[in-house]
């Protein structure tokens, strides 16, 4: 019963979404249209969209789960991704809206050789979304094989659906169509964890020591039967000694740094009027994300004392605990609900990932590397962009499948933070703030911070490690050797090599008066708002 | 505007906008006020941010102290963090009217001085 609600709510919201994107195309007569929403969107509105971008199914269901099972440990997650919001709104946000155009790396290019520097940075964006992207997308193929277990829908057929459906959201509707996508799914989002949090409240009789009681105790059984009783208000049942405090600290450093290098938030900036209004939608995002991210008390230690270990681990797996709590708690119809709101969630945000990372290879690469930053005639780079998404939604769907449902998805969004803080955050911080700063360092920095984070994580414990011969298929780590750097989350020395990439860069290229020059303009220009893009009436 | 578009961002007023508002005191005093709150307020986050995964890490026994019922020091001080990081957004946004201000005076001063605020330079975009 609850397939056929799943499929109807699912349905209907595809269908409101199509028509979203129906309206978006007619009204995506120009470039600046199409890559940035007319740049009339209103500080509210791209709030919630930045929202809708960042809460991805690594959140609801990602979160929830590791609260489930670890306890205050995965809650520690939730906080570092509010707060990171701190450096895009300090530090990023306004100069990036003051003086590009429609990706991150115009910032780079406004004072720097822009051939070299827009290469790199397409680069650095393309991998950054597309490990981000393949991700959601098996985080979605796991969820629809999980739900419709049984059922002739299949893991392929559901990545390329979800693919299919992307593709038609950015190539037909552009940023317009995908912002609104993503406004109505973040309020979906929004509403399902109010009242899944008040479900919770509920049980407890809406009494917190009741509540807080109950996590003190949570029991489950061990593999060999044993009984099991923890307080999971204590930390430390997943971050253990000895490398478990530098996993958090390194960890919090790619959220930290990460989240203001991620390509598909910082384009959201250029949709919207001017800096002013960036910063307002910034404070709207953190409302939003903060409150969502408080309530990940409620799904995830529900979760653990409401349903329980062993039920989530017997049905699904970490993953599954936030709608498996809707399941217990009020049935059938609520989980359907909360399993539609789940792939509403994972679609918008592959929305968003794929058309940043076309609008960076059409208006970086296309464009600025390979055509002198001409276009050769009108509407060529939103062509060139559309079939770059086409190519994205391809490959990812690709990958995805060839990976399969039981791939590790928290590494590769570990490792898109990661690639995010090491390479593309000190370019940023360093074009906007450092005047020396020249093409060699800008290069120098992306390629370190790229090569520093892919490298850490392909010699960690994500990927080396000896399992015992009882380990079979996904389980196993692809090289068989005891893994040569310790921490699965690379920024804490990934993160400094950017840096020093960057440097070191500067130091051994010539002096560049023009940059310099050209600094002096884009301070003026990022801190006064002078001669930044405008909104276009439509 | 009858002004002369010649090179990057020149006016044919002799000096560049760009130039021209670099010498303004406004210029200088808005990028002063900006350094003044943004600096110190980045460094207090970061540090107040990254003492939760050190004192989680290394010292585990006095983050379980229990304050009241089951809620420990552990629990409070992570959630100390949304409301830290709310109260830091609200504060920029209230210094930042400043900044607008200051930013609004430099664009009339360069409107009334007759230099053209759309026409940019033709290259970087």
């Amino acid at each position: 019963m609850h397939l056929d609600m799943t499929l109807v709510l699912f349905l209907s919201f595809i269908a409101i979404t199509l028509g979203i994107t129906a309206w978006a195309s007619r009204r995506s007569g120009s470039s600046a249209s199409f890559f940035a929403a007319n740049r009339s969107i209103t500080a509210w509105q791209n709030g919630v969209a930045v929202a809708g971008d960042y809460m991805s199914a690594a959140s609801f269901l990602g979160i929830a789960g590791l609260i489930a099972f670890f306890g205050y440990d995965g809650f520690l997650y939730s906080v570092g991704w509010l707060v990171a919001y701190l450096t895009v709104l300090l530090v990023v946000a306004e100069p990036l809206r003051n003086a590009g155009k429609y990706t991150m790396a115009d910032v780079l290019a406004y004072r720097l050789n822009p051939r070299p520097v827009r290469a790199m940075a397409s680069i650095s964006t393309l991998t950054v979304s597309t490990f981000y992207m393949i991700a959601q997308m098996i985080g979605a193929g796991s969820l629809v094989a999980l739900l419709l277990k049984g059922s002739h829908i299949s893991f392929t057929v559901a990545v390329s659906g979800v693919g299919i459906l992307m593709i038609v959201y950015v190539v037909f509707g552009g940023m317009l169509a995908t912002t609104w996508v993503q406004i109505i799914k973040a309020v979906l989002l929004i509403a399902g964890t109010v009242l899944l949090s008040i479900l919770v409240l509920a049980h407890f009789h809406f009494s917190f020591p009741e509540f807080f009681q109950a996590i003190s105790q949570v029991t489950y059984h061990a593999p060999d039967g044993k009984v099991i009783v923890k307080d999971f208000m204590t930390p430390g049942l997943r971050f253990k000694l000895p490398y478990g405090p530098l996993e958090l600290i390194s960890l919090g450093m790619a959220l930290i740094l990460g989240t203001a290098g991620l390509p598909h938030i910082l384009v959201r900036f250029y949709t919207v009027p001017d800096a002013k209004t960036a910063r307002y939608s910034v404070v709207w995002a953190m409302i939003i994300i903060g409150s969502f991210y408080i309530m990940t008390t409620f799904l995830g230690f529900g979760a653990a004392t409401i349903v329980g270990r062993d039920f989530i681990a017997k049905n699904g797996g970490t993953n599954m605990s936030a709608p498996l709590l809707a399941k217990v708690i009020a049935g059938d119809v609520f989980f359907a609900f909360i399993s539609a709101i789940a792939f509403a969630t994972i679609l918008a945000v592959v929305a968003g990932l794929t058309i940043s990372a076309s609008t960076s290879f059409a208006h970086d690469f296309w464009t600025n590397v390979l055509h002198n930053g001409v276009e050769r005639k009108p509407g060529e780079e939103r062509t060139v962009a559309r079939i770059a998404a086409f190519v994205v939604g391809a490959v990812s769907i690709g990958i995805a499948i060839l990976l399969g449902p039981t791939a590790n998805v928290a590494f590769l969004v570990a490792l898109a933070f990661a690639v995010a803080a090491s390479a593309n955050l000190p370019v940023i911080v360093l074009s906007i703030y450092w005047k020396r700063f020249n093409t060699a360092g800008a290069v120098c920095g992306l390629l370190f911070g790229l090569l520093g984070s892919i490298i850490l994580i392909l010699i960690g414990p994500s990927i080396m490690g000896m399992d015992a011969a009882t380990v079979v298929g996904a389980a196993r780590h692809p090289i068989q050797h005891a893994p040569i750097f310790p921490l699965e989350n690379p920024g804490i020395l990934s993160i400094p090599i950017g840096f020093a990439g960057a440097l070191l860069g500067t130091f051994l290229g010539a002096r560049d008066p023009n940059a310099v020059q050209r600094f002096e303009e884009l301070e003026v220009r990022a801190n006064t708002g002078l001669g930044s893009e405008k909104a276009t009436a439509h | 505007m009858a002004t002369l578009q010649t090179t990057d961002g020149d006016t044919g007023l002799g000096k560049s906008k760009w130039d021209r508002v670099q010498e303004m005191d406004e210029f200088r005093l808005l990028i002063l006020a900006k350094k003044e709150f943004v600096v110190p307020t980045t460094v207090f986050f970061i540090v107040y941010y990254f003492a939760l995964p050190v004192l989680v890490g290394y010292a585990p026994g006095f983050m379980s102290r229990k304050v009241f019922g089951a809620v420990n020091i552990a629990y409070l001080f992570a959630l100390s963090q949304f409301f830290v990081a709310w109260g830091i957004a609200f504060m920029y946004v209230r210094v930042a009217r400043k900044f607008d201000m200051y930013g609004a005076h430099i664009l009339e001063t360069l409107k009334r001085e007759g230099y053209d605020e759309n026409q940019n330079g033709k290259r970087g975009l």
